[in-house]
C-alpha cells in the first residue's frame, strides 16, 4: 500500500501530462480527423516559448502564468498557418494528412535543433511549484499536482466551450455533418480553421507543462506523439471522457511499471497493454453510435 | 492509373536485372557497390511497402519491426560465428560470467537462422494482422498502432544491452556463412544475393498484381465493404499482403547486416520505418518500379547528403514528404500518365489526382 500511493500520484500526474497533450489531438484527430503528427512538434514549440518568455521575464514566478497563454497563442498560430497552407487540401485524404504532417514534424524538429542548442534548453520551474504536498506520508511533489490541476482547466474550459459558446455549437455541427451545417449558413472553412487553432494551441500548454517535468529539447514532440495518439485511439473517437479515463490509466500504468521494471520497458508494457485493448475494443472506450458500416 | 501490359514490365525487371547483376559489378567501385547493396536492401522492404500500402491500402509505418526482425537474426547468427564457442564479446563486457541468452543460442545453426529470417515475420505479421483486421481495425489506427510498435521494438532493443547490444547494436562481423566478409569477391557475391532477391521481390510482386488475388486486393483497398458483400473476407485479403510484405521487409533486414555491417535500433525504429515510407512515396505507392527506384532514391539521398549535410537533408526529406504527398499522390511514377493525360486533353485537369482523390475518399 506504502508503494501504491506514490505510483497512484505520480501516475495521475503523468496521466495529466498525457491528457495535455491528446487533448487538442482529440479535437484535430477526434473531430475533424486530421491525423496530425506535427502535434508533438506543437507541444515542444509551447515548451520553447515558456523559455523564451523566460528570457523576457526573468522573474519564474511570473513567467510561467504569462508563458502558458502566450504558447497557446504560438502553437495555435503555427497550427492555424499548417492547416491554411497545407491541411485544407488534404480533407478528402485522411491517411496522406499522417505523412504531410511527418514531413512538417521532421522540419520542425531540424530547425528547433539548429535554433536551440541541441541539448536543450532549462526552464526554471517557479518557487511556488518547489514544495511539496504530503499525501498520506507520502511527499508529493507540487509540479505534479499543477500538472492535474493544469490538465482539469483545459479539460474543463474544452468541454464547457464545446457545450456552451456558439463556437462550440458550430464545432459540433459541422462535426456530426458537414453539408447539413453549411446549408444552416455556418462557414465550415472558419470552424475548420477555429478548430485546428484551438487543438493545436492545447498542445502548446501541454508543452509549458511538460517543460516543467521533463527536459525541453528538439526531440520532446516524438517522445509525446505515439502515447498521445494511443491514448485517443484507446479512448474512443469524439468523446473527451474516453480520453480522459485513457490517459489516466496509462499514466498510472506507466508509472506502475517502471516502478516494477525499468523506464523503457515500462514504455514498451504500456504500449502492448494499449495494443492488447485496442484488439478487444477497437472503437476505444465510448464511442458516438453511428450507422454508418466501417 | 494506366495499366501497362505484363510483358513490358516483364521486360523492365529484366533491364533492371542486368543494371544491378551484371552492369553495376563491372562499372562500380566496391564502396559504391556496398552502397547500392545496401539501397537494395531499403528497395527490398519497400517494394513490400507498396504492395501493403500502394495495393493494399494499409499504411504499414512499423515495417522497422519486421526489418529488425530479419536483420537482428542474421545479426545473432553471424555474431555467434564470429565469436565461435565463446560468448560475444559485448556480452562479457557487460557480464563475463553470464551464460548466453537461452533465445541465441538456437541462432548458431544456420538452418534455424535461415528458416528464422522467413517464418519470424510471417508469425508475427501473420498473429498480428489477424487479429488487427478481423476486428476491421483499418486506417490511421492501423498505421499508428504499426509505428507504436516499431517505436516499442527499438525501445526494446535500446534498453537490453547485455541481450541485444542496446544503442550500440550489433556489428564487427568477420564471416557470412563461412565466407570471409573482409574478402573483396565475397563482398561482390554478398551484394548479388541482395540485389537477385530485389529482382525476385519484384517478380514476386508482379506476379501478385496480375493475379487474381492482385485484383481483389485492388478491391478490398478501393472499396472494402463491397468486397465483403460479394462474398470474400477482407481481412483474409489484407492479411496475405500484409504477411508478405512482412516477409519482404525481413529479407531486407537481414541482408543489411553483412552489407552495412552494423545493426542499430536506429535502423528499425520510427525514424527508420518513415524513412522507408518517403521512398515508396516518392517513387509510387501503386506502381511496380516506383517502390523500389524510391526507396533507392532516398537511400542514396540519405547516405551522401545525409552524411555531407545532414541538416539540409532533413529538410530535404520533409518537403519531400510535403511536396510528394500533396501534389503528386501516386509518386513520380505517375507522372508520364499525367503527361499523356495532359497532351491528349489540353483543357481537361489530370485524371489521376482527382481519381486517387475518389479512392481515398471510399476507403476512408
Amino acid at each position: 500500500m506504502d508503494a501504491l500511493i506514490p505510483q497512484l500520484l505520480n501516475g495521475s500526474a503523468q496521466g495529466a501530462l498525457l491528457l495535455l497533450a491528446a487533448l487538442g489531438l482529440s479535437l484535430t484527430f477526434g473531430q475533424m480527423g486530421v491525423i496530425n503528427m506535427a502535434h508533438g512538434e506543437f507541444l515542444m514549440l509551447g515548451a520553447f516559448t515558456a523559455y523564451l518568455v523566460q528570457q523576457v521575464i526573468a522573474a519564474s514566478d511570473l513567467s510561467i502564468p504569462v508563458a502558458l497563454p502566450v504558447a497557446f497563442v504560438v502553437a495555435g498560430l503555427f497550427g492555424l498557418v499548417l492547416e491554411v497552407t497545407i491541411i485544407r487540401w488534404m480533407y478528402r485524404r485522411p491517411l496522406d494528412t499522417l505523412l504531410v504532417t511527418v514531413g512538417v514534424s521532421l522540419i520542425l524538429q531540424q530547425a528547433a535543433l539548429q535554433i536551440f542548442p541541441s541539448q536543450g534548453v532549462p526552464v526554471e520551474k517557479p518557487s511556488w511549484l518547489d514544495g511539496q504536498l504530503n499525501v498520506l506520508g507520502y511527499n508529493w511533489p507540487l509540479r505534479q499536482l499543477f500538472t492535474i490541476v493544469l490538465a482539469a482547466v483545459c479539460v474543463a474550459g474544452l468541454s464547457a466551450w464545446l457545450k456552451y459558446t456558439s463556437f462550440g455549437r458550430r464545432i459540433r455541427a459541422t462535426v456530426h455533418n458537414r453539408d447539413l451545417a453549411e446549408t444552416t449558413g455556418i462557414s465550415t472553412r472558419t470552424i475548420d480553421r477555429l478548430t485546428f487553432f484551438v487543438g493545436s494551441g492545447l498542445a502548446g500548454v501541454a508543452g509549458v507543462a511538460a517543460s516543467l517535468i521533463g527536459g525541453t529539447n528538439s526531440q520532446m514532440g516524438a517522445q509525446y506523439i505515439i502515447p498521445a495518439f494511443l491514448v485517443v485511439a484507446a479512448g474512443g473517437i469524439g468523446q473527451l471522457k474516453g480520453t480522459i479515463i485513457a490517459a489516466w490509466v496509462v499514466g498510472v500504468a506507466l508509472s506502475c511499471f517502471a516502478y516494477w521494471t525499468t523506464g523503457s520497458l515500462a514504455q514498451v508494457l504500456a504500449f502492448i497493454l494499449v495494443i492488447v485493448f485496442l484488439q478487444l475494443r477497437p472503437q476505444g472506450l465510448f464511442t458516438v453510435r453511428t450507422r454508418s458500416l466501417a | 492509373m494506366t495499366k501497362l501490359k505484363p510483358w513490358i514490365s516483364l521486360s523492365g525487371i529484366g533491364v533492371f536485372a542486368v543494371l544491378l547483376l551484371v552492369i553495376a559489378p563491372l562499372v562500380l567501385s566496391d564502396h559504391w557497390l556496398n552502397n547500392v547493396g545496401k539501397y537494395c536492401c531499403w528497395a527490398i522492404a519497400a517494394v513490400g511497402i507498396g504492395f501493403a500500402w500502394g495495393r493494399g491500402g494499409m499504411l504499414v509505418m512499423g515495417q522497422g519491426v519486421f526489418f529488425a526482425l530479419g536483420a537482428y537474426s542474421m545479426a545473432m547468427h553471424l555474431t555467434l560465428e564470429t565469436a565461435g564457442d565463446q560468448v560475444p564479446g559485448f556480452m562479457v563486457l557487460y557480464d563475463p560470467l553470464a551464460p548466453l541468452p537461452a533465445f541465441w543460442e538456437p541462432f548458431r545453426s544456420t538452418g534455424f537462422t535461415l528458416l528464422a529470417i522467413v517464418l519470424l515475420p510471417v508469425v508475427v505479421a501473420g498473429i498480428l494482422g489477424y487479429a488487427l483486421f478481423k476486428r476491421r481495425v483499418k486506417g490511421a489506427y492501423f498505421a499508428i498502432l504499426t509505428q507504436a510498435l516499431a517505436v516499442a521494438l527499438a525501445t526494446l532493443i535500446s534498453s537490453t544491452i547485455r541481450e541485444t547490444g542496446g544503442d550500440t547494436g550489433l556489428s564487427d562481423f568477420k564471416y557470412f556463412f563461412g565466407f570471409v566478409l573482409n574478402d573483396p569477391a565475397n563482398k561482390v557475391m554478398v551484394y548479388s544475393i541482395a540485389a537477385a532477391l530485389l529482382i525476385v521481390c519484384l517478380l514476386a510482386v508482379w506476379q501478385f498484381y496480375r493475379s487474381r488475388f492482385g485484383e481483389l486486393l485492388v478491391a478490398t483497398r478501393d472499396a472494402e465493404e463491397r468486397v465483403r458483400f460479394l462474398g470474400y473476407d477482407p481481412a483474409n485479403v489484407k492479411l496475405v499482403a500484409f504477411v508478405v510484405s512482412a516477409l519482404m521487409a525481413s529479407i531486407g533486414g537481414a541482408m543489411f547486416v553483412p552489407i552495412v555491417g552494423i545493426i542499430t535500433p536506429a535502423e528499425i525504429g520510427a525514424a527508420a520505418s518513415i524513412l522507408m515510407i518517403a521512398g515508396v512515396a516518392l517513387g509510387g505507392r501503386a506502381s511496380l518500379f516506383g517502390p523500389a527506384l524510391g526507396a533507392m532514391a532516398v537511400g542514396w539521398g540519405q547516405s551522401s547528403l545525409g552524411s555531407t549535410w545532414p541538416d539540409g537533408w532533413t529538410y530535404v526529406l520533409g518537403l519531400l514528404f510535403i511536396v510528394v504527398i500533396l501534389f503528386l499522390p501516386q509518386g513520380l511514377s505517375s507522372l508520364p500518365a499525367r503527361f499523356a493525360a495532359l497532351r491528349r486533353r489540353p483543357t481537361v485537369q489530370p485524371t489521376p489526382a482527382i481519381a486517387a482523390a475518389q479512392l481515398e475518399e471510399v476507403r476512408s
